[in-house]
């Protein structure tokens, strides 16, 4: 089932949650089969920042009630790294890739956004906006004038599509998926995880290293679909909608709520072809689904 | 080579057996297709139902365990109930189908420079040692909490056994059986919980005695997606699911107590 996602064709509707599927470190554990069988349509990487990140201290996971509680802190080798040794391996991928970036003024994200889109490899970009300006001290992704600015002043530099990757822990989503269509941004994805905590079941410490974390998995999925339906009620742009997903009845009802293009995340984790998986039984639902409408 | 390719799709093998090995729960299930592990590989485990649904609505992920044995077409590990994903594997049936996926990470290398292999386990942590006594025989000093734990140890030969209550073997720690044996002309490796690994990783260090450790930690994945088990070494943190589980002792800053 071929869709089309804002100028990036693709072979269809299933692609991945950035920082839920590493293709390099999967090419180490399975070899070139993950070439040759690639679960996604496209490939969304992990959050590229401008410096190297180590990321939080462990622990890093926790296995909450039906979800995960993750704070990883975005490890990435930083943009000279990820251009100069990731980007090679990746353009081996027989799928579209889309970069995620962030970064903590908006100049850092021009940056990103200027270096990573003049890359042939390149086929898209995803803002990562969930975290804090530091100029502003605002997250960058629950303002709708903070999204708007950060948008109007990365547009310009390319004319890839540019997706917004949106938090869920705003006050209104869909005012900022309107600010990022404003401002033009080509799609919006959504959810990204939900705020989350966990104690040391002996100590009463936080467990994880960074205190909190973000909440996914199908914890989540009841809120996603909400938030996806009232997103896709206010953008006409397209919407990849995410959270939670592990069969094809959940992919097909966030596209039912408005989404164009889901996104498996977590459940990849348990299944490192769920992509593939959830695809294929989205296929066969929507199949049946125009025989018995008679089409 | 310490690592055999994982093939990309999780199967489907089933349970044939669980029983008990002192105070441990052995498992044996079938692994159709699965190709032969290296030791100190893992296998990320999941019961194919009611995995979920639990105490606080869990297991959700699959669980990470070191294979005990492995002969074409069949997968054995040792277990112990310490939450809800051990304890629905620990109350397996026969017959029910269980989810593999593996085998995952990079295993031990032989011996540099014609060292002896030593092999020092604690508890649980014996498990990958015994595929690797057996391609690499040497002798096992081995600590457990009390003689019903202790039992396990008889899965191993050349044993050297002390437990923490002294109701089994030498009273008191591996780490003191360790001291008595460690010399120049040996090469460590570990498995156990993470004081012991911190304890061998130091007196290694202080001797300048080459060690192995196989780690443990907390993973959602297996390969590399999650980024979640993650260990200090002084070229910052790896990820114990691809880059170890066997890590170099010399190489890591400290192991985590987590």
């Amino acid at each position: 089932m071929r869709t089309d996602l804002c100028g990036i064709e693709l072979e269809h509707p299933v692609i991945n949650a950035s920082g839920t599927f590493d293709a390099i470190a999967a090419i180490r554990a399975f070899g070139d089969e993950v070439l040759e069988r690639f679960p996604f349509s496209a490939f969304v990487s992990k959050t590229i920042t401008l410096a190297p990140r180590q990321g939080n201290p462990p622990p890093r996971l926790w296995e909450a009630a039906a979800g995960l509680i993750n704070s990883i802190g975005l490890p990435n080798k930083g943009l000279d790294g990820y251009l100069e040794h990731d980007l090679p391996v990746l353009a081996r991928l027989p799928v579209p890739l889309v970069v995620n970036v962030m970064g903590f003024t908006r100049e850092e994200v021009a940056t990103l956004v200027a270096a990573v889109a003049e890359r042939d490899e390149v086929a898209g970009l995803e803002l990562n906006v969930s975290c804090p300006n530091v100029e502003s001290g605002l997250i960058m992704g629950a303002d709708p004038r903070e999204t708007a600015a950060l948008v109007e002043r990365v547009r310009p530099l390319t004319a890839k599509p540019l997706i917004v990757k949106l938090t869920p822990n705003a006050t209104d989503p869909a005012a900022v998926a309107e600010a990022a269509e404003g401002a033009g941004a080509d799609a919006v994805s959504l959810v990204n995880t939900l705020r989350g905590m966990a104690h040391h079941p002996r100590t009463g410490e936080p467990w994880l290293g960074a205190g909190t974390g973000g909440v996914s998995g199908p914890a989540v999925r009841a809120i996603a679909l909400a938030q996806v339906a009232q997103v896709a009620e206010r953008v006409t742009i397209p919407v990849v909608g995410m959270g939670g997903v592990e069969t094809g009845a959940h992919a097909a009802a966030l596209l039912r709520a408005g989404a164009a293009v889901v996104a498996v995340g977590t459940e990849s984790f348990r299944d490192p072809r769920a992509g593939a998986r959830v695809a294929a039984e989205l296929d066969e639902l929507l199949r049946k689904e125009r025989v018995s409408a008679g089409a | 080579m310490n690592r055999t390719l994982a093939p990309f799709d999780r199967r489907l093998g089933q349970v044939e057996a669980v029983d008990a090995v002192g105070a441990y729960r052995r498992l044996r299930c079938t692994d159709p297709g699965g190709p032969a592990p290296r030791p100190g590989q893992f296998y990320m485990l999941a019961m194919a139902e009611r995995w979920g649904g639990g105490e606080d609505e869990r297991p959700y992920l699959p669980r990470a365990f070191s294979y005990l044995r492995w002969d074409a077409g069949r997968l054995e590990f040792l277990l112990e109930d310490v939450g809800p994903g051990t304890r629905r594997l620990a109350e397996a049936r026969p017959g029910e189908e269980i989810w593999l996926l593996g085998p995952l990470g990079a295993g031990f290398t032989a011996p540099r420079d014609g060292r002896a292999p030593l092999l020092v386990g604690g508890g649980i942590g014996i498990v990958p040692l015994l595929p690797l006594q057996s391609e690499i025989p040497g002798p096992a000093l081995l600590g457990f909490r009390d003689a019903a734990h202790a039992t396990a140890g008889a899965l191993m030969e050349d044993v050297e056994l002390c437990t923490d209550d002294g109701s089994a073997g030498h009273h008191g720690l591996v780490t003191e059986l360790l001291g008595a044996r460690l010399d120049g002309h040996v090469e460590i490796y570990a498995c156990g919980p993470p004081a012991m690994l911190e304890a061998v990783r130091l007196m290694t260090g202080e001797r300048g005695v080459p060690a192995q450790l196989a780690l443990e930690s907390g993973m959602a994945c297996g390969f590399g997606a999650c980024f979640g088990c993650v260990v200090p070494t002084a070229d910052g943190y790896v990820r114990v699911c691809v880059d170890g589980p066997v890590l170099e002792a010399a190489r890591l800053e400290a192991v985590p107590a987590h």
